[in-house]
Formats: structure tokens, C-alpha cells, sequence
């Protein structure tokens, strides 16, 4: 799960991490309050997206730039009114881009030194590591690719956590001067807490910046959350933001289904990850193009195969439908009653492809060819993604 | 010849009186697994199905029954803690099935865990079978067949769909084991292959992975310097988008690492062949076998 920045904010103000002070606003009435608040004539307007390079990128209307510099309260609202409900397209977001529904509204900061710093779960040692760079501001993989000696690891034991000579030697190697050196490590050690009481994959940092006076602020900040932990994090939980999301991937949420939309016109309904993914691939294979990932899981209900057919068939680009299935713990009679029932409350408007393996096979395979519907049967994984791309019309 | 489990294996149930380990208990023993004993805090004295003796903690389990093995079917939030009570109780083996554990839980599980005489398989994974032998796990026991293929797998239905193609063709296996999809898990690909590598029952392996992480690259690193046993593979997620979790939390390509296509070619490079589709998992090993005769 992603956040806004001003969420982010908020949450690293509650680990004492220093960042300028904002507020967030809907309205333009908001964020001349907000303005007025801050009690400064330097701010900074930031439309709230959950997308990267919003600087660059330019709004729908032709307004250009989803961050702008403030001078006055009014300034922040006129900002405010030429955002707000308006949509951003960045490099990152796509053609569509995001409607801007927040803009935070912040203290500007006149800045010395930008700095990289991230902290993440590296799987290959199973521990915390931190990665951070002089060369903040730009993204790391560029830095990465065209100066991998400028980025520094630490890796963090994960039963003992963060040390504190750890903090001060990062410090030094990001070039903090003496005088800096006890902020900076403050900062880093609440980045730490952050992302251990949150249960984190990745908090990054770009940029942490240096002010002209030596204060160490996060001016920007990116939370990954592991969505297998969000049930000890309520507060963390309630900052989703469901517009920010495809609405197919919201929809199958509600209903306990593992679901990614993509762009290709042949659905998919899979039980399983590994088998899911693997059944995009072979629809690519034989030349066609899969409109999504959809994992029913192990223990698909009649009700949750329904409701995943149901978000299939709503899917206006999607010209074929494959279901593929190797009954294990889920049963193939209870999948085939789930597309039965779904036929009932859904016309079926395109080909339906199905393979079914594993437990109850036949008993699967008997309801649906009683049903009366017009299954196309596959008795094999190739001969089911051949079916099914001939079936959408052929290679895309 | 089989690795890690077989007929001799004496089996402890984790969480055996809730539906999930109710359920698949019977199915191991129905399978022929032998079943002695059960763990539910708070339900030590009671037998399951008149059978098994059920106990409050591993520590008694292991004390009294002598088991062995472990598997665990208790909810992700109890899981991790399950994991160490049998570490703790010192079976050779734990098999943690549950799906959706923090992974911070399991980053200090895992270094809890080095250094004790027990291996983990999973979390988030199908189990492990010997076929005609023992079952431990979810996956169902009439599509293997007893032979001499190891099957390595991240994932389930995928697993099950090799070893059907491997059974329709006339191929048995000597055992599957599935390490989980999940960032942080006990057996790597790794740890398998050298177990199969050095089975005498083990004629041939098939490696099924996916994207995100390095572990097929270092398992197929391992093969070319030190296995002579015929491999073939298949990777998942060739058409996943970058920086989506595809299902299993493992399963993403962040920051151009972990891909389909650096996989296969680390695969290649070390004399793997990796099936061009996953129809083609078990015809590929066939092919292999043969070139290699």
C-alpha cells in the first residue's frame, strides 16, 4: 500500500523526524488558511498524487507544474483553486494521469545539500539495509547506473537493529559537517524506527535536505507498507486512498481476490500466483495479450469466483475469457458453480474458455456442460491459451 | 530415495484443531503420512479424531511422541511464533504453510533460526511429498507418482501442474518440495538442489521459479559448478509490469532486478533448459534427459 506525502509527513513527525512544516487543504479556502497558519510569505504549493515528478509534469487544463513556490496566503489559494480537481499527468503516471483531490500547503525551503536516503527489507540477507547517496534529487537508479561509487549501503543487523555509531558514520560519509552530524543522526535513527514500528518495506528519503543555517529536514517521503501486516497498523490502514487506484483492483479487494488490471484483452481467472502469472505468460506466448492477473486463491468460495467473474466481465476491453484451474485445496465443482452463478446475473457477451485439472474434475466439467452454457473446453494449459487467443480474435 | 521426508517420518500438526489443520491432517493421514501427535494451546489431553493425542505446547509433542517433523497451520498472526516454538522444541524439519505472515516477522525468525539443527520450509507453500511415502502439505496426493524427478517449486498449483505433466508422461518423482512465494523463507532454491544433487533416488530435477529476488540466479550458479543431474526450469512472470506484487509478496520486480529474462538467461547459462512455456515444463526435462544419455 502507497500514501500521500502529506500522510507521510505526519507519520514521520510522530518518530521525530524533522520535516517543514505543512498542512494539507481540499479546498481553496483551505489552503489560504493553511497559509496563514504557517505564518511565512516563502511556502510551497504541492499537488498530493501518488505518483512521482510532479514538478515536471503538467494538468490536464494546461497548467504546468504540480509544485510552485507561494509568496503570499493568496498566491497559495489561487495555487490551490488551479489544482485542485484537476488532473496531473507526470512520467509516472501515465496518459490518464491523477485527479488532484489534496495539495499540501509548506513552509518553502531554501536548500544547500540534497541527500538520498532509504532504508528497505533486502531479501537477500533477510535484514534491513540502508541505502542512501550524496547525489540526492534525482532518482537512484540513474545514479546507480551512472555513479555506482556514490551510493553507500549499510546493512542493519535485524534482531539488534540500527546502532548509533552506525547513524554518525552515514552521517559522515553523506558529508555532514561537524556541527550536523547529531541532527542528521537523529534523523536517520527516527527513519529507522519508522520503518520497523510500521512494519515497512521500503522508506525512502529524496530529498533529505540541508538548509543553508545546517538544518537537516525529509523534504520528500515514499512508504511502502507490506499489506500483510496492515492489520497491526489500523491508522496506517485508514490513509488508503481508494481513488488513487484502479477501480477493477479496488472492486476484487472487497471480495478477498488477488487481482492487477493490465491493458491485453483476454481475462484471466486463475487459481493461484505462481500458476496465474504463469498463464499470462503463455497467453503473450501464443501471441496474445492478458487483461489481467487474477489469483482466486486456494479457497475460493462459489461467491468469490462469482463476484471475480463479474469484475471480468465488466472489463470493456476484455474480448475472451480464460479460466484456468488445478483444483488443489479449491475444488473445480465449486469454481464451475461460481461461473454458473455468475452467468446468471451477468450476460456472458464474449468466449469463455475453460481448463480445469485436479480435485472434482469431473464433477466440475459435468455442471458446466449441464448448465447449458457455451463453455469452450480445453483439456490442456497450451490448448487453453490457444483457445483463448484464437477466441479474442486472434494474435494482438 | 527421497529427501528430508518418508515413510519413517513422524509427523506433529500445529494448529490440528482448527478447520484449515483439521482438514489437511486427515488428508496426510488419509495419504498414509503418520500422524503422531497435534499442537493447540489450550487443548493439550484431547485426541483428535480418537486418534492423535493433541498437546499445549511442541516441547511435550516432541517429548512424548518423538516427532520429527512439524507443520504448521496456524493464522499468519501466530504463525511466525509457531515457527520458533518448534525450532525450539528441535525437529529436524517444520513446514509452515500459512500464507500472509509480516514479513519482519520472518526476518527475525530467520535469524533466530541460524545456527539450530532445524530446516524450515516456507511459509506461504504448498508443503512437501514424497510420493507413495509421505504427504505434508495441501496439495492433492493422486497427481504424483513415485519416481526419481525432484521438483523444486515458489508455488502451488504451479508445482501441480509439473508434476501432472511429469505423471502423465510416465515419470515419477521422488519428492516435491514448494518453498513459499513469500521475500523472506526458510529453504531456498539453493538448499533444495543440493539435497537432491546428493540423493541417490534423484535422477533429475525440474526448477520452477519466478520473478523478484536472486535465487534461482545463485541456484543455477550452484548446478553449473556441481551437478551433474539433468535440469530443466521454468520462470513466471515474463509479462508481470515492473513494481507490482503479482500475488506472492516475493513476486515483484522493483528497480530492473528480479525480471523473467535475467532469470532464464542465468538459467541458460548454466546448461538449464527452461521451458518456453509452462505446458512445457516436463517435455523439456524429457529432452534434456535424452540429450544427456
Amino acid at each position: 500500500m502507497n500514501i500521500h506525502e502529506y500522510q507521510a509527513k505526519e507519520l514521520l513527525q510522530k518518530f521525530g523526524v524533522a520535516t517543514p512544516p505543512g498542512r494539507a487543504a481540499s479546498t481553496p479556502d483551505e489552503a489560504k488558511d493553511a497559509a496563514r497558519e504557517l505564518g511565512t510569505d516563502g511556502l510551497v504549493v504541492k499537488a498530493q498524487i501518488h505518483a512521482g515528478g510532479r514538478g515536471k509534469g503538467t494538468f490536464a487544463n494546461g497548467f504546468k507544474g504540480g509544485v510552485h513556490l507561494a509568496k503570499s496566503t493568496d498566491d497559495a489559494r489561487e495555487l490551490a483553486f488551479k489544482m485542485l480537481g484537476q488532473t496531473l499527468v507526470t512520467h509516472q503516471t501515465g496518459p490518464a494521469g491523477r485527479v488532484v483531490n489534496k495539495v499540501l500547503v509548506a513552509k518553502s525551503v531554501d536548500i544547500a545539500r540534497e541527500i538520498y536516503f532509504a532504508i528497505l527489507l533486502d531479501r537477500a540477507t533477510a535484514a534491513p539495509l540502508i541505502v542512501a547517496s550524496t547525489e540526492g534529487g534525482v532518482e537512484i537508479e540513474t545514479v546507480a547506473a551512472k555513479s555506482p561509487e556514490k551510493i553507500i549501503r549499510e546493512p542493519v543487523d535485524p534482531l539488534a537493529g540500527l546502532q548509533p555509531y552506525q547513524t554518525r558514520k552515514l552521517a559522515k560519509q553523506l558529508g555532514f559537517e561537524s556541527s550536523q552530524i547529531k541532527a542528521a543522526a537523529k534523523l536517520f535513527d527516527g527513519l529507522y524506527r519508522t520503518f520497523i514500528a510500521l512494519d515497512c518495506s521500503m522508506v525512502e528519503v529524496n530529498p533529505l535536505v540541508v538548509t543553508p543555517q545546517g538544518e537537516v529536514l525529509a523534504l520528500d517521503a515514499k512508504f511502502n507498507f507490506d499489506d500483510n501486516a496492515l492489520y497491526r497498523h489500523p491508522e496506517v490502514a485508514a490513509m488508503r486512498d481508494t481513488a488513487e487506484e484502479d477501480s477493477r483492483e479496488v472492486e476484487a479487494s472487497k471480495h478477498g481476490l488477488n487481482y492487477i488490471g493490465l491493458d491485453g484483452n483476454i481475462a484471466c481467472l486463475v487459481n493461484g500466483a505462481g500458476l496465474a502469472m504463469a498463464t499470462m505468460d503463455i497467453i503473450k506466448f501464443y501471441g496474445g495479450s492478458p487483461a489481467n492477473f487474477l489469483d482466486v486463491g486456494g479457497s475460493a468460495t462459489q461467491d468469490q469466483v462469482t463476484e471475480a467473474f463479474k469484475i471480468l466481465v465488466g472489463d470493456p476491453h476484455v474480448q475472451a475469457i480464460l479460466v484456468n484451474i488445478f483444483g488443489g485445496i479449491a475444488q473445480c465443482d465449486v469454481i464451475a458453480q461460481g461461473i454458473i452463478g455468475a452467468a446468471k446475473t451477468v450476460k456472458l457477451h464474449v468466449p469463455l474458455v475453460v481448463r480445469l485439472e485436479g480435485t472434482n474434475v469431473n464433477e466440475g466439467k459435468r455442471l458446466l456442460k449441464e448448465s447449458g452454457l457455451a463453455v469452450i473446453a480445453a483439456d490442456d494449459l497450451a490448448d487453453a491459451a490457444e483457445k483463448a487467443v484464437k477466441a479474442a480474435g486472434g494474435k494482438s | 530415495m527421497s529427501v528430508l521426508v518418508d515413510k519413517k517420518t513422524r509427523l506433529c500438526v500445529q494448529g490440528i484443531t482448527g478447520s484449515a489443520g483439521a482438514f489437511h491432517a486427515r488428508e496426510c493421514m488419509e495419504y498414509g503420512t503418520n500422524v503422531v501427535a497435534g499442537v493447540t494451546p489450550g487443548k493439550g489431553g484431547q485426541k483428535f479424531d480418537e486418534k492423535v493425542p493433541v498437546f499445549d505446547t511442541m516441547a511435550e509433542a516432541r517429548a512424548q511422541t518423538g516427532c520429527n517433523v512439524s507443520v504448521i497451520f496456524v493464522p499468519a498472526a501466530g504463525a511466525a511464533d509457531s515457527i520458533l516454538e518448534a525450532a525450539d522444541a528441535g525437529v529436524e524439519l517444520v513446514v509452515c504453510i500459512t500464507e500472509g505472515i509480516p514479513v519482519m516477522d520472518m526476518m527475525r525468525v530467520k535469524a533466530q533460526m541460524r545456527g539450530k539443527r532445524s530446516r524450515l520450509i516456507g511459509p506461504n507453500c504448498p508443503g512437501i511429498i514424497t510420493p507413495g511415502q509421505c504427504k505434508i502439505g495441501i496439495m492433492p496426493g493422486y497427481i504424483h507418482k513415485p519416481g526419481a524427478v525432484g521438483v523444486i517449486s515458489r508455488s502451488g498449483t504451479l508445482t501441480y501442474e509439473a508434476v501432472w505433466q511429469l505423471t502423465s508422461r510416465g515419470l515419477g518423482q521422488s519428492t516435491c518440495i514448494g518453498i513459499g512465494g513469500d521475500p523472506i523463507n526458510g529453504m531456498s532454491h539453493l538448499d533444495a538442489v543440493k539435497l537432491f544433487c546428493d540423493d541417490d533416488g534423484t535422477e533429475a530435477m525440474i526448477l520452477i521459479g519466478e520473478i523478484g529476488g536472486s535465487a534461482e540466479e545463485e541456484a543455477a550458479e550452484w548446478i553449473h559448478a556441481n551437478c551433474k543431474k539433468p535440469v530443466a526450469a521454468f520462470i513466471a512472470g515474463a509479462t508481470a509490469p515492473p513494481g507490482r506484487r503479482m500475488g506472492h509478496a516475493g513476486a515483484i520486480v522493483s528497480g530492473g532486478k528480479g525480471t523473467a529474462a535475467g532469470k532464464i538467461e542465468a538459467l541458460k547459462a548454466a546448461g538449464i533448459a527452461v521451458a518456453d512455456t509452462p505446458a512445457r515444463m516436463a517435455d523439456t526435462l524429457i529432452e534434456q534427459m535424452k540429450g544427456r544419455r
